[in-house]
């Protein structure tokens, strides 16, 4: 029994002649010997390891390490560093992904290098449920620095010349917010909030930022807590996202236990402390004064502004409120200064945005670039493209307050301003992207569903509004639509954004009026032809066989749970249109393209 | 398996921080480190039982200077479960779709042989595309 064994390939296909590979065999004896070891490691010829390109090959076992393009020279290093002291030689390990030319990492992939990480920097990368982890990577260095070298103006100073704007959707400069707050430090009390109730339908950036690297917002939330002369904060955080909660939870408490939130943080006298508050999940909590009224424990409504919370916010107290993203980039902010971060970006929108994409796109996930990035790069180069050859058709961001962007704005440089130029927003960075089986009536529909859900109720512009609204468009989508429509739905629709109380409402209409923008011809489709180019609406849908085409095969009458296609063996079948519930599993199963949608 | 955690210490200074830095550092140097995102897109699609695969897999083999670690979410929420390895020259691997049974074979050949698999590497998933 020996502890270890040298297995040297013997493969007749390898690029070795027998005559080498001998003298390599040879020579592992010889060292070994030299080294000590004859009697605990064995040297065998043995049968092809099939990695022939890359030969001669050696393999050691039990270990089961491969060391390939292996020399007579490298036999001494092998033995001295591998089988005496344990450390594998790391220049001759067989890499598959080298021998192959694979993308080891996610480093070299399109995907990553079109990215710029600043508020994910640690996400994927860290423990963040190790303290220890975000100090390694310069965490609590920029509120030391705050703390002990920056006065609190200095502070606003250096947030307000970045250039930084609200990520969650308007995009107020975030400096500013803090300046209007800044007034009477230390004379009234006054509150940090974190908007982290995240609720568009597809957007997932707060989510993963709070999951991934909870204290880059604790620690931001101090220094903003510095900036404006507030003792305490909070968190505003949907209970939907357990794991997020649970991780925020871990860090204040390994955050307090350093001293890094609580009374004299660096001795400098500063006192800060942050509270969670579990948000229900209503949508309209996500506007700033609701979001306020539900942390006070009231029903989360939203309230008229001015005053704003700058002025009167929680408690009836100077309050700032601002995004989970937006708080994760402070701290490279204080760190690398206010030049480094406005030198990225385009001309009013600096830094970097986050994107959730979605939808019809090869590479879901979370993508972060710098601002001014085109729509084509982060679809085409970052996303990977449309799947199954479709062809691109818009993309929607803003969630249901935005807009979709067409087809001929792909290469629209995305910033704050460009997106509210053709009719969008940014939003909180949800980016859904649609191909050419979308029908943008539809969509505009999905999101209204989701905001007629979604309204508070305290308004009538917004509650009854937009409940008319959807009934205009379901009317459409269903074959009922006049052109009449058209132009009461744009009427009902600025109605509806000017009397809204607040931003839900404000722009709630915005999916509508958006795609009538862009795909006025789409509705005009439904409503005057009752046909629905993408297929989706079903009313609109009829459902027919080819006879030529149709073998009889019955596969359709089988698979058809309506019971709707009549026909024997071997004859042309027919759909019974008043039975057809227009499902389409007759066109998924047919094998010989006879079904018809039309 | 090496464990690392934090000090019962209070931190009141700037080389506080910087001592907490160069510990983790020293902890760390030599090392290999494994992490599985374990956010809420790495959980729901199984990464929990590829975390524990991989933990049994390194207790079985006794391997000494290895870290295995829950992170969040590195963005390609697609390829979930994502598992990454740095070894300790800081090369970076990014294995995809992983498995508990991947997850093993990754510790015993990767981790244990030193040989990176090719076949379970975001490279390879994007190419099968």
């Amino acid at each position: 029994m020996y502890r270890s064994y040298v297995m040297v390939c013997g493969g007749p296909n390898c690029a070795l002649s027998v005559e080498k590979q001998g003298k390599l065999a040879e020579e592992f004896e010889i060292q070994i010997k030299m080294a000590g070891l004859r009697k605990e490691v064995q040297v065998m010829k043995g049968g092809c390891l099939g990695l022939c390109s890359s030969g001669p090959n050696v393999a050691i076992f039990p270990e089961g390490t491969i060391y390939s393009h292996v020399q007579t020279q490298d036999v001494a290093e092998i033995v001295s560093e591998h089988l005496l002291k344990g450390r594998r030689v790391s220049r001759l390990l067989y890499d598959e992904n080298e021998a192959t030319s694979t993308q080891r990492s996610l480093e070299e992939t399109a995907f990553y290098q079109k990215q710029l990480r600043i508020a994910l920097r640690n996400c994927g990368v860290i423990d963040p449920q190790n303290i220890d982890e975000y100090i390694a990577r310069d965490g609590y260095a920029a509120l030391e620095k705050v703390l002990t070298t920056m006065t609190p103006d200095q502070v606003i100073e250096t947030v307000l010349a970045s250039g930084l704007r609200g990520r969650g959707g308007a995009g107020f400069p975030t400096g500013l917010k803090w300046k209007f707050a800044s007034g009477n430090r230390g004379k009234v009390q006054k509150y940090v909030c974190c908007n982290a109730d995240e609720g568009d339908p597809g957007a997932f950036m707060d989510r993963s930022v709070l999951e991934g690297d909870p204290h880059s917002v604790i620690e931001a939330m101090a220094i903003a807590g510095y900036a404006i002369g507030a003792d305490h904060g909070y968190v505003y955080v949907r209970a939907e996202y357990p794991i997020a909660v649970k991780h925020l939870q871990i860090a204040l408490d390994q955050a307090r236990s350093y001293g890094l939130l609580g009374e004299n943080i660096f001795g400098s006298g500063f006192h800060f402390d942050l509270e969670i508050k579990l948000g229900a999940g209503a949508f309209v909590c996500g506007e700033e004064t609701a979001l306020m009224t539900s942390i006070e424990g009231k029903r989360g409504e939203p309230r008229p502004r001015p005053p704003f919370p700058a002025v009167k916010g929680l408690f009836q107290q100077p309050t700032i409120l601002n995004n989970v993203e937006t708080y994760a980039n402070i701290c490279p902010i204080i760190l690398k200064g206010a030049e480094w971060f406005s030198s990225i970006g385009s001309e009013k929108s600096k830094g970097t945005k986050v994107f959730a994409l979605g939808g019809k796109i090869k590479n879901t996930g979370l993508v972060e670039v710098p601002m001014g990035t085109t729509l084509r790069t982060i679809i085409e180069e970052i996303g990977g493209g449309i799947p199954n050859g479709k062809k691109f058709k818009a993309a929607q961001t803003g969630g249901p307050s935005g807009g979709c962007i067409p087809a001929e704005h792909i290469d629209t440089p995305i910033d704050y301003d460009n997106l509210a130029s053709i009719g969008t927003m940014m939003g909180s960075g949800g980016l859904i992207v649609m191909d050419e089986d979308t029908c943008m009536v539809d969509i505009a529909k999905f999101f209204l569903e989701f905001t007629v859900d979604e309204s508070c109720g305290k308004c009538t512009p917004c509650r009854v509004g937009t409940k008319r609204l959807l009934e205009l468009l379901n009317k459409i989508t269903e074959g009922r639509g006049t052109m009449e429509d058209l132009d009461r739905i744009e009427e009902l629709a600025s109605f509806i954004k000017e009397n809204s109380l607040c931003g839900l409402g404000q722009t709630a209409p915005n999916p509508v009026l958006s795609t009538l923008r862009y795909f006025r011809d789409e509705y005009v489709e439904h409503i005057e032809h009752k046909h629905c180019p993408a297929g989706v609406c079903k009313a609109l849908l009829t459902y027919s066989i080819d006879p030529v085409k149709c073998r009889g095969c019955t596969i359709c009458a089988q698979n058809c749970p309506a019971g709707a296609i009549i026909g024997s063996a071997k004859n042309p079948h027919k759909i019974d249109v008043n039975k057809c519930i227009k499902c389409g599993s007759c066109l998924e199963k047919c094998r010989f393209g006879a079904i018809q949608r039309g | 398996m090496k464990k690392v955690g934090m000090d019962a210490v209070k931190i009141r200074s700037g080389s506080d921080l910087e001592n907490i830095r160069r510990k983790m550092n020293d902890r760390t140097a030599g090392c290999t480190r494994i992490v599985v995102g374990l956010g809420t897109c790495g959980q729901a699609a199984g990464a929990q039982q590829v975390y524990d695969a991989i933990r049994q897999e390194i207790e079985t083999l006794h391997l000494q200077d290895v870290i295995l670690e829950a992170t969040g979410c590195v963005g390609i929420c697609q390829f979930e479960p994502v598992v990454e390895v740095y070894s300790p020259d800081h090369v970076r691997t990014t294995y995809v779709r992983m498995t508990p049974e991947r997850g093993a074979r990754m510790v015993q050949q990767h981790i244990q042989g030193g040989n990176p698999l090719a076949e379970f590497t975001i490279g390879a998933a994007q190419n099968r595309r």
